[in-house]
């Protein structure tokens, strides 16, 4: 394996064909905290994320959200085989949203990445939190937790408690430290064939102050990493006992249903409740600052009750608005050319003005919800001067706080309940505090818990949402046909710097943003201005490949001399894709690559159009770059995710702005791919043996190109536009194969 | 008052008639496997069964199921197994889904479990076109390609 840049800046030798971490970094290290406060056996903690009991049992602590991805299988996976633990003896458990198990190395990680955190900003004010708030955080986001958390903290946990039970050992055999091994949970002694089990060790283990360096394994040392383990919470997803936020209950439980002003950022202005506090089980009507409940014994009481009440908000300027006067606002935004620039190479005004040949593409895509399929909710419970939370969230400690500061108690005294997320995809991050604002100031009128549960309706109504994006193109090729300059004029904000960038070796480039700000509340959705920059770069890089006469893949390939990671996933992707053979009639491949969250992804999409000229895919053949694998099924299973993510989004997502509102309700008009639109799925992983790089967000940016490439080839039109339910197929004419 | 069994318990819930089966199971009876996805019979997350054929419960009143049978995913596995008391913990189907590593969140996985056992009872050997038009459950997580290959392997099992 490689060492990456990240890891080297951190090495200070390398010993025994591995690598010496200075896990000082980590410091001070929290066990003993943990072994004084959270200890109530023989237990020990040895390291701030791995206790020990004495029969040996381990349990690994994961201090980040699992929400289908796999991540409480990956990180315990990580820390055993540095700990040299058996799999077996390994039990795993959410850590507790407590300050002792944040993750520091989120930040650092993205700190070395791209300056700020900028793919976990709700709002794009997040630059103003301070570092120090930073450093406090459990935030599961940015496709981070295994390629930060995992590689940083986890790691490094294992292998320096696997050091210390070394030294115990040593020291009660009275040998030197290097005459020790470790396998399946147990230190040898090999010379008298002695043993001790970590569990008899890890008294003695735990008054130790860590390791200043530890040493990692080189993958050829790997036991459990690397291999296709069964997920730890797949057994209760099958058998109904896996708990989400929603299904937080106690005895004499109040359930809220909830009306937020459906116009972003109006306020409450009247009530006219009748005679709904008469009907079963309602218990009260609670009006706030721009919304109105229904508390109730039931939440279909709560629910029903709602219906009849009857509420009106204030007016505000966006009450006319709609998606078009947006679309518009963000041309006449792109006109003004009051920008900001991006990135800056050559001259790319000299290289239009002396042109042999312009064109130019305009593209656009709508708004997005995310809806996850739990609906939103929290459950709260203010009593004795504390604040108990359950709800499923991508950020512990941030609900904590929030809901401390909202109830007006200190952080010390709420408590965070975890459970499994019912689907994240950036909904659930920090800043998308909604629902947890509401049910907090609801909770805080009952001395019972309170869970509000947003409708489907109100939970695609009220969403934080993908921005809405226009961007504008132009290139520019001399007279041999060789394209010269890129230019490109977008809509804001920036989520995540880079996403515009192009890999590709085009010697003059401006890309510059304009204000993209409108009344609707946008966050990150899943791989953030990825998803959006990547249809819109690949499908303009796909219409400069046919103007210059060259084939899509050809033209990549010659325009990537300088990025052979880029190369070798669209070779891999390009080759299983059987690209430039023969295909079944009426079919055509579309091809795409983009690098996101340190991961690169090339995908090629076999297409076709139905018996009304609706798009099909057929199959998408994904090669991917994550570095390397420490799960490969966990991989394959968060690029099927991914691709299927963006697949729903290519062909249906739109959210549409009308009278200032959403237009949408629920699944019928905010469409899904299910089972009858999902094609086959085909995985390669690429090990470079790079950096670990990211899994749950970057397969979904390069879908939506692919398959407009191939719908290009096929019909000779070019989508400019999501989503292709919109765009009319029925008078295509396919291309000319190049 | 509603009276109908779950997983072989007979129910007797002083509730309105028209409460939907999902919230009789889920706010009166604790019973949280079955979950609420949108309310509308659209998305199938609430699918239980009714008689052994599955069933959206969020818009299915209790008036409805009167006296009737209601399985829901905590009971699958019994209710597969019969009277059987040496049988596995896990049907068939919920077994397939840990071999093939199917559920991701797993919010929607009981309602689609729920759906494919309820096929496979009449289907037992379903094709692709009759997976694509029966299992019209919503998952955002994109399990369909892992859900469609374990359907084909309990079919050839």
């Amino acid at each position: 394996m490689k060492i990456s840049r990240r890891r080297f800046l951190l090495s200070t030798a390398v010993v025994g064909g591995g690598v010496l971490i200075g896990y000082s970094a980590l410091k001070p290290s929290k066990h003993r905290r943990a072994n004084a406060e959270l200890v109530t056996g023989e237990e020990r903690y040895v390291t701030s994320f791995i206790k020990i009991e004495p029969n040996n049992k381990i349990t690994i602590y994961v201090p980040h959200s699992e929400m289908g991805q796999g991540v409480h299988t990956s990180l315990p996976m990580m820390a055993a085989d540095e700990l040299d633990a058996a799999w077996e003896d390994i039990s795993v458990e959410q850590a507790p949203a407590i300050d002792m198990f944040a993750n520091g190395e989120l930040v650092k990680g993205f700190a070395g990445e791209v300056g700020i955190p900028g793919i976990l900003t709700g709002l794009v004010n997040f630059s103003a939190a301070s570092i120090a708030e930073l450093m406090n955080l459990q935030i599961t986001g940015g496709s981070s937790s295994v390629r930060f958390t995992g590689e940083s903290s986890m790691r490094t946990a294992g292998a320096a408690a696997r050091q210390m039970l070394v030294e115990c050992a040593a020291n009660r055999w009275g040998v030197a430290t290097d005459e020790c091994s470790t396998a399946l949970t147990h230190v040898q002694h090999n010379a008298s064939g002695r043993s001790l089990s970590y569990g008899e060790l890890a008294a003695d283990a735990a008054l130790l102050e860590p390791p200043g360096n530890v040493t990692l394994k080189d993958p050829s040392q790997f036991t459990i990493m690397g291999k296709a383990i069964s997920r730890v919470d797949i057994p209760a997803k099958v058998d109904g006992s896996a708990e989400y936020g929603i299904d937080a209950q106690s005895e004499g439980m109040l359930y809220a249903a909830i009306r937020l002003a459906p116009v972003f950022g109006t306020k409450l202005v009247s009530v006219d409740a009748g005679d709904v506090l008469s009907r079963r089980g309602v218990k009260r009507i609670i009006e706030l600052e721009d919304s109105v409940a229904v508390v109730a014994d039931s939440y279909w009481r709560a629910k029903e009750a709602l219906k009849l009440v009857k509420s009106e908000f204030d007016s505000s300027d966006a009450d006319t608005t709609s998606s078009a006067d947006l679309f518009d606002g963000f041309q006449r935004s792109l006109n003004e050319d009051d920008n900001s620039e991006v990135l800056e190479i050559g001259d790319a005004g000299a290289a239009m003005e002396a042109a042999a040949d312009i064109i130019e593409g305009n593209y656009t895509v709508p708004y997005l919800a995310h809806a996850a399929m739990e609906p939103m909710n929290c459950t709260v419970h203010i009593h004795d001067d504390i604040a108990e939370v359950w709800t499923s969230t991508q950020d512990a400690l941030g609900i904590k706080a929030r809901v401390a500061k909202i109830a007006g108690l200190s952080e010390d005294d709420a408590v965070f309940h975890h459970s499994y997320l019912g689907g994240g995809f950036g909904r659930r991050l920090p800043f998308n505090w909604n629902v947890i604002d509401h049910a907090t100031l609801i909770a805080k009128q009952f001395d019972v818990p309170v869970k509000t549960v947003l409708s489907r309706e109100d939970d695609m109504q009220q969403d934080y949402y993908r921005p809405a994006v226009a961007s504008n193109f132009k290139a520019a090729f001399d007279a041999n046909g060789m394209v010269q300059a890129w230019h490109n004029r977008f809509t804001g904000p920036i989520q995540t710097p880079g996403a515009s960038h192009i890999p590709y070796a085009i010697p003059n480039q401006s890309i510059a943003v304009v204000d993209g700000d409108t009344h609707v509340p946008i966050a990150a959705w899943r791989s953030v201005d990825h998803s959006q920059q990547t249809f819109f770069t690949e499908s303009f890089v796909d219409e400069i490949a046919h103007r210059a006469g060259k084939n899509p893949y050809q033209f990549r390939m010659e325009m990537l001399a300088d990025h052979p990671r880029h190369r070798k996933v669209l070779e891999v992707a390009a080759e299983a894709a059987g690209y430039g053979q023969n295909l079944p009639e009426g079919h055509a491949l579309g091809i795409a690559v983009q690098e996101s969250f340190g991961s690169i992804v090339a995908e090629v999409a076999e297409v076709s159009l139905d018996e009304n000229n609706r798009p099909v895919v057929h199959k998408v053949t994904c090669a991917i770059d994550c570095g390397w694998a420490v799960n490969p099924d966990t991989v394959e299973a968060q690029v099927e995710s991914g691709i299927i993510y963006g697949l729903t989004a290519a062909l249906y997502g739109e959210i549409t702005i009308e009278n200032g509102r959403v237009a949408q309700n629920n699944f019928p008009d905010y469409e899904m791919v299910r089972m009858n639109d999902a094609p086959e799925i085909d995985v390669h992983i690429v090990e470079s043996g790079e950096a670990l790089g990211g899994l749950g967000e970057p397969s979904t940016p390069p879908l939506a190109a692919a398959v407009a490439n191939g719908l290009y080839i096929l019909t000779g039109q070019r989508v400019r536009s999501l989503p292709l339910k919109n765009h009319d197929f029925s008078r295509s004419t396919p291309i000319a194969q190049v | 008052m509603a009276t109908f069994k779950v997983n072989g318990v007979e129910k007797n819930l002083d509730i309105e008639p028209e409460m939907p089966l999902l919230w009789a199971l889920r706010d009166e009876l604790g019973m949280t496997g079955t979950k609420f996805g949108c309310g509308i019979a659209s998305c199938g997350a609430c699918t239980v069964h009714v008689n052994g054929s599955a069933v959206r419960s969020c818009v299915t009143p209790v008036s409805a199921i009167q006296g009737q049978e209601i399985t829901t995913i905590e009971g699958l596995a019994m209710v597969a197994a019969g009277a059987n008391p040496s049988a596995p913990d896990l049907s068939a189907v919920q077994q397939a889904w840990i071999d093939h590593q199917v559920p991701q969140c797993g919010y929607c996985q009981s309602g689609m479990i729920m759906a494919v056992s309820s096929l496979l009872a009449t289907n037992p050997n379903p094709s692709d076109a009759d997976i694509d038009s029966s299992i019209t459950n919503v998952c955002r997580c994109g399990s369909y390609p892992r859900v469609r290959k374990a359907i084909h392997s309990l079919a050839s099992a």
